[in-house]
């Protein structure tokens, strides 16, 4: 690398970065998750200061709606895959620089082997899910995590695990009910809040490469764009919050963050529901000895303990009613089949012996 | 004593205030919550963190001087 890149002069003068600081900004690598509203910024102005690796994750297409916040776009780039026509335009910008797209969509399965190949992570995704998941995968990894977060005229800007300090978990160990948080597709953003949170992100990304200033780790900054206020909050690692996340590390691929976030949901429904639907499959999940069988349902018998090494016996295809004795373990089941990609699932409230009451009463219904 | 309560995001929307001054006894953050619940049901969905003097603090917390408690929830938007 030439570090007398005319491109990089104004920032090379400065006596705090210099030559060796943007040898360190081209040797850096940083992924950067969603590009919408907080990832555009983030990532015009790493390219711009030429950071030499850069990955951009996200599985949308750029919509007419996106482009009042979302700035790399053009009408161009309508329909266009976010991750693609953000490298198009960052390219122009500066081709120089390695950017890598990752156009699926983020997942347990994905995060770990694609943040082990990066230095910083940046969070700009628009849901819990995936904050959650991208928060437990820099720990997991032990990559440090530059947070941004917005709602229609606020914003958060934040450093975590990052030199033992604090996670997203250490602030909101637990996720809010599904649906009380509105996303800004739902209640709308002012355009230029992303621009000015992506932009605080951008430059925590550039204290961490170049080691300059204070990294805003520890601590919790909200921004208000209509009373123009910064507001400092001190976050303390909560060791067990952390330690938890790194005890599971083990079942994290099969971790379902959609579930932990409340946005899908167990579904349970009555004995009689569960009987009159048609061509569903039954999974008996209780141990063989249990009685009553519920014979008239032709279950598949799976004892939840195998239910796991079992799955592949199971077809995804078919609408797929689980029951247990009582309705207990038919839940936890629920949860193995919602990790492993079934999708259509239910599971029925009192189990067994609710069906057992209510079969004879129906049998000639269902015919 | 007094205490300046700030709400942030959506809990000043729903209690349609971004800052108040509260009169009360000393008590526990949980108690403060419970009192402030009562006075904007619209805060009893809400799922937000506490901090005291820019500090977060748990929900047993004892507030027993004149300080600044604000409320922060967490956003999704990107």
């Amino acid at each position: 690398m030439n570090s007398f890149n005319p491109r990089y002069h104004r920032q090379v003068i400065l006596p705090e970065i210099g030559s060796a600081g943007q040898e360190k900004l081209d040797a850096a690598k940083v992924l950067v998750i969603g590009a919408g509203g907080l990832g555009c910024p983030v990532l015009q102005y790493l390219t711009a200061a030429g950071v030499g690796t850069i990955g951009i994750v996200d599985f949308d297409t750029v919509d007419i709606s996106n482009l009042h916040r979302q700035i790399l776009y053009g009408t161009d780039s309508l329909g266009t895959n976010k991750a693609v026509a953000a490298k198009q335009r960052l390219t122009d910008l500066n081709p120089t620089l390695t950017i890598n797209t990752y156009t699926e969509k983020l997942t347990p399965k994905n995060a770990i082997s694609l943040f082990s190949e990066y230095d910083i992570i940046v969070d700009g995704t628009d849901n819990f899910s995936t904050r959650y998941l991208v928060n437990d995968a820099c720990i997991i990894t032990g990559k440090p995590l530059v947070y941004g977060a917005i709602f229609k005229f606020e914003g958060q800007v934040s450093v975590f695990n990052y030199q033992n300090g604090p996670s997203y978990r250490c602030l909101f160990p637990e996720p809010p009910k599904a649906g009380s948080v509105p996303s800004c597709a739902e209640i709308g953003v002012l355009g230029v809040l992303p621009g000015i949170i992506g932009s605080m992100q951008a430059n925590e990304v550039l204290k961490i490469i170049l080691n300059l200033g204070d990294v805003l780790n520890g601590k919790l900054l909200m921004y208000n764009c209509l009373t123009t206020q910064f507001s400092f909050f001190t976050i303390n690692r909560v060791t067990s919050e952390v330690s938890k996340v790194l005890d599971s590390a083990n079942r994290f691929e099969t971790t379902d963050y959609d579930l932990f976030c409340g946005v899908k949901q167990i579904s349970e429904i009555t004995a009689k529901e569960a009987f009159l639907v048609k061509n569903a499959q039954f999974i008996d999940i209780r141990e063989t000895h249990e009685q009553p069988k519920i014979e008239s349902l032709h279950p598949i018998c799976i004892p939840l303990g195998i239910l796991k090494q079992e799955l592949d016996t199971i077809p995804k295809e078919k609408e797929t009613i689980v029951f247990c004795q009582s309705g207990i373990r038919s839940k936890k089941a629920l949860e193995i089949l919602l990790q492993n990609g079934f999708e259509n699932i239910s599971h029925i409230k009192g189990g067994a012996i609710a069906l057992h009451e209510i079969i004879p009463d129906l049998i000639d219904l269902k015919k | 004593m007094q205490l300046t309560i700030k709400y942030f995001g959506m809990l000043a929307e729903a209690t349609t205030i971004n800052e108040e001054h509260l009169q009360t006894e000393v008590c526990s953050v949980s108690q403060l919550i419970k009192k402030l619940k009562n006075q904007y049901p619209k805060l009893d969905n809400a799922d937000f963190k506490v901090a005291i003097d820019q500090q977060l603090v748990d929900q047993s917390h004892i507030i027993n001087s004149e300080v600044e408690v604000a409320l922060l929830p967490p956003f999704a938007g990107g």
